[in-house]
C-alpha cells in the first residue's frame, strides 16, 4: 500500500539505524510527544534498534490518557441519563473514572455508542429528535477541527438535541511546562505529526528558541520515526537548534488554515486539567459563549462537578517522561489492560499499554 | 529526582473488576477466557470440556463423534459476503472441522424479536438452508422462540453440529511441539472489516466482503495429505489470528515466532485497519484456519491446501518455539521482534 509499505521496509530501516550509529557520539534523551508515535516505537521495537546512548522517553500525547478524571465522571453521569444517546470514540469507553467507566454504563442500560467521526453523532441527532445526543469531544488539535465542524453544523441546522462534552487539550503548553521543570531531562523532541498537520509548526519554533531545544516533526511509521530520531541526533551532535520537518508528506509550516479557522470560530483557549499532570494554564479548548447551547456541561448541569485524583501517582511521571512504565511497581502485575489502574494502561496509545502489549517478555518475565 | 521524597505509589482509579457482564466478556479475548475459567469450567468440570477445544470429541460404540454449538448475534443481519444464516452454518461446521471432523447434521434454533419483518426471517432461513446444502449437511432439528420487543436484537441463531472424526486422527490445542510449523490458510481480517463497514456509526466505503465459508472440505484435503502430521487447527474468528494462536501457545505450553511478512492482508483490509487504528491480527475471520503441523509434513500440507479453492493462498507464517512458552512473538516488517498479545476485550477504533 502506497505511503505505508515503503515506510515499513527492513532495508531502509537498517540503513537508517546504521547511519544513526555512525552519527551518535554522546548520550541524548529524546521524547516523542505523541502517543501514536509511542505505539509505533513499541510495536516495532525501535527503542532497541537505536544506539545505547539514545534514551527515548514518552510524552504526554495520548488523548485518552490525559483526559481528566472529572471529565470521565461527567461523561458517565450524562451517559447514564435515560434521554441521552452518548456518542464517543471507541477507546474512551474503557477509561476508568472514579467509580465506573462508559462500558459499565452501557452494561447498566445506558445508550453509549461508538463512532469514528462526530459527523455520525450529528446523523444520530437528526434521526432521534426525541433524544439528546451528546458527543464526547476530546483529543488534541488533531480531533478539534472535526469536532468544531460538528458543533458549527449543528448550529447552522438548528439541531436542538445535539451537544458536546468538550475536553480538548493543546500540545505546546504541556511541552512548555515540561521544559520549564527543573527535573526536565529531555534534550530534543519529536513533534506530533498529526497535530502539526492541523496547526503547522510555528508554535514549536517559539519553544525551540525559548528553551534552546531542537524539534523534528515526525510521522507515525517506523521509518518516519527512525528518520526523525536521526535528524534530531544530527542537530544535537552538530549543536544546531532548529525545527525540522520529517513528515513533509503531511505537514507544512502553516498547517491547515481552514481547519484552524473553524477551531477558532467555535472554541476558545482555556485552562485545563490533565490527568496525571494537573492544571496547565491555557492548555485546553472550550466552546465559545456563542455556542453555549451546544455545551453538554451546561445543558446537563455538571459544570461544577469535580473529582480529585491522588496528588502523587506514577502516571504523572510517565506522562512527563520522568519515569518509564516498567519503573512502576504495579506494571504488569496489579495493573494490566484488562484491569487498568491508570489511564496510560487503557488506550493502545498509552505508554504503559504499549509496553505491556508489545514488550512484556523483555520487561516483566 | 534523588533529592525528592519518592512518591508513594497510589492507585489513581481502582475499579472493581467483577460485578456485571460487559460486552468485552464476549470478545473472545482475555475477559472471555476469564469467564470460562472462573464460571463455566468449575460448574461443568469434565475431561472432554477441559480440553477447551472448539468441539467435544467422544467415542460412541467405536465411532468418534464431534459435537459443537455456537450462537450467532451479528449486527447487521446482512453484510457483504454473507448474513447471519450462512454464518450460522459455516461457524458451526468450522468448529467441527477444526477437530478434523466431517459434519453430519446441524440443529438450528431461532430467537426472534417481536416485530422482525417476516421477509427478513425468510431471507435468513433461505440463506441458512442454501449454505447447509452447499456444505452437504442437513438441518435435522430446530427450535423457535419469540421474545418481546426490546429483549433481543432482531434475530439470534444458535446452531449445534454433529460430525465424525476419522479413525486415528486426534487434533487438540495442547499438541503443538517446538519445531512445528504454523500455517495460515489465506488473507486475514475480511469478515471483521466487512461487518464493521456496514455497522451503524462506523459506516465507511469498502469493497471488502466477508470470507465466511465452510472449511471441512479444505480440512479433508489436509488430512488426506498427512493423516498424522497435523497437531491442531483453529478457525481464527473473534479475536482473530492472535487469539487463536495465543490459545494454542498457552494450552501446549510452547512459544511461537511468526513472520509478519508472510501474513497476508488484502490492501482494502489494510486500508480500513489503518483508518480505524485496528491491527488485522485481531480482526475476525469466518473462512480461514490456522494449523500447527509437524515439521516434516509442512510442504505436503501446504501443497494440499493450495490445491483447494479455500486454501490457495495458504502459507507458513511461523514456527513453534521452546522459548517463551505461552507467548506469541512476531518478527516485524523492519526485522525487530514484538509480542502478539491476546487482547483484554474488543479492539476499539482509536481516536486519532
Amino acid at each position: 500500500m502506497k505511503y505505508l509499505d515503503e515506510y515499513r521496509d527492513e532495508r531502509i530501516a537498517r540503513a537508517l539505524v546504521a547511519e544513526l550509529h555512525r552519527r551518535v557520539t554522546r548520550p541524548w534523551v529524546l521524547m516523542e510527544i505523541c502517543g501514536g508515535q509511542t505505539h509505533t516505537l513499541m510495536r516495532y521495537g525501535i527503542d532497541e534498534l537505536v544506539p545505547r546512548q539514545i534514551t527515548l522517553v514518552h510524552g504526554p500525547g495520548c488523548p485518552v490518557c490525559v483526559t481528566p478524571l472529572e471529565i470521565i465522571d461527567k461523561a458517565i453521569r450524562i451517559a447514564s441519563k435515560p434521554e441521552v444517546i452518548f456518542v464517543s470514540y471507541g477507546d474512551m469507553l474503557r477509561v476508568p473514572g472514579s467509580e465506573s467507566d462508559l462500558f459499565r454504563v452501557k452494561a447498566a442500560g445506558g445508550d453509549v455508542r461508538v463512532v469514528y467521526t462526530p459527523v455520525e453523532a450529528l446523523k444520530l441527532a437528526r434521526a432521534n429528535p426525541q433524544r439528546q445526543v451528546v458527543f464526547f469531544g476530546i483529543g488534541f488539535e488533531t480531533t478539534a477541527p472535526a469536532n468544531a465542524m460538528a458543533v458549527w453544523q449543528a448550529c447552522r441546522e438548528g439541531l436542538r438535541n445535539f451537544s458536546m462534552l468538550v475536553s480538548h487539550v493543546l500540545v505546546p503548553p504541556a511541552i512548555r511546562l515540561l521544559l520549564g521543570s527543573p527535573h526536565n531531562r529531555v534534550q530534543g523532541f519529536i513533534a506530533p505529526g498529526h497535530v502539526c498537520t492541523v496547526m503547522g509548526y510555528r508554535e514549536y519554533e517559539a519553544l525551540a528558541r525559548e528553551f534552546h531545544v531542537p524539534f523534528v516533526v515526525g510521522g507515525f511509521e517506523p521509518i518516519d520515526l527512525l528518520e526523525a530520531i536521526s535528524m534530531l541526533v544530527a542537530q544535537l551532535e552538530e549543536g544546531r537548534v532548529e525545527v525540522e520537518n520529517q513528515y513533509a508528506r503531511s505537514v507544512n509550516r502553516e498547517g491547515n488554515r481552514p481547519a484552524q479557522a473553524i477551531m477558532q470560530e467555535v472554541f476558545e483557549v482555556c485552562d485545563r486539567k490533565w490527568r496525571g499532570v494537573g492544571l496547565i494554564a491555557q492548555s485546553g479548548l472550550r466552546l465559545r459563549p456563542e455556542f453555549a447551547a451546544y455545551d453538554a456541561e451546561k445543558i446537563f448541569d455538571v459544570a461544577e462537578f469535580s473529582a480529585e485524583e491522588p496528588a502523587e501517582c506514577i502516571s504523572a511521571q510517565v506522562l512527563q517522561g520522568l519515569k518509564k512504565p516498567v519503573d512502576c511497581p504495579a506494571f504488569g502485575r496489579r495493573c494490566k489492560p484488562e484491569s487498568p489502574l491508570g489511564a496510560p494502561m487503557v488506550s493502545s496509545e498509552g505508554a504503559c499499554a504499549a509496553y505491556y502489549q508489545y514488550r512484556r517478555v523483555a520487561t516483566v518475565s | 529526582m534523588s533529592d525528592r521524597p519518592k512518591p508513594e505509589f497510589t492507585c489513581p482509579t481502582p475499579l472493581p473488576s467483577k460485578g456485571t457482564i460487559l460486552l468485552g466478556h464476549g470478545s473472545g479475548g482475555k475477559l472471555t477466557a476469564d469467564l470460562i475459567r472462573e464460571i463455566f469450567l468449575p460448574a461443568f468440570q469434565n475431561p472432554i470440556l477441559a480440553r477447551l477445544d472448539d468441539q467435544a470429541i467422544m467415542s460412541v460404540d467405536g465411532v468418534r463423534l464431534a459435537f459443537t454449538t455456537d450462537s450467532f448475534v451479528v449486527q447487521p443481519l446482512f453484510f457483504p459476503g454473507g448474513d447471519i444464516g450462512s454464518l450460522a452454518v459455516h461457524g458451526t461446521i468450522n468448529d467441527l472441522a477444526m477437530g478434523g471432523a466431517q459434519p453430519l447434521c446441524l440443529s438450528a434454533a431461532f430467537i426472534i424479536e417481536e416485530g422482525l419483518p417476516m421477509e427478513t426471517l425468510s431471507q435468513v432461513v433461505n440463506s441458512l438452508h442454501h449454505a447447509a446444502e452447499s456444505a452437504g449437511v442437513q438441518v435435522v432439528t430446530g427450535d423457535t422462540k419469540v421474545v418481546e420487543k426490546g429483549s433481543g436484537d432482531g434475530l439470534f441463531i444458535n446452531t449445534s453440529g454433529l460430525g465424525v472424526v476419522p479413525e486415528g486422527l486426534c487434533l487438540s490445542a495442547d499438541q503443538a511441539r517446538p519445531g512445528d510449523g504454523v500455517i495460515l490458510s489465506g488473507s486475514i481480517g475480511e469478515h471483521g472489516i466487512a461487518v464493521m463497514a456496514v455497522r451503524e456509526g462506523l459506516e465507511f466505503e469498502s469493497s471488502v466482503a466477508s470470507d465466511s465459508a465452510a472449511l471441512h472440505g479444505l480440512v479433508a484435503a489436509m488430512v488426506a495429505a498427512t493423516p498424522t502430521g497435523i497437531r491442531c487447527m483453529r478457525d481464527p474468528t473473534r479475536g482473530g489470528v492472535s487469539s487463536a494462536l495465543n490459545e494454542i501457545a498457552a494450552q501446549s505450553r510452547v512459544g511461537m515466532l511468526l513472520d509478519e511478512k508472510t501474513i497476508l492482508v488484502r490492501e482494502e483490509v489494510k486500508g480500513a485497519c489503518e483508518l480505524l487504528g485496528l491491527d488485522p491480527l485481531y480482526v475476525a475471520n469466518e473462512g480461514k484456519l490456522v494449523a500447527i503441523v509437524a515439521p516434516e509434513v509442512i510442504e505436503d500440507v501446504l501443497a494440499a491446501m493450495r490445491s483447494h479453492p479455500l486454501g490457495e493462498r495458504a502459507d507458513l507464517i511461523g514456527t513453534v518455539t521452546e522459548a517463551h512458552p505461552g507467548v506469541v512473538a512476531m518478527r516485524t516488517l523492519i526485522g525487530t521482534t514484538r509480542i502478539v498479545d491476546m487482547l483484554a476485550g474488543d479492539q476499539l477504533p482509536r481516536i486519532c
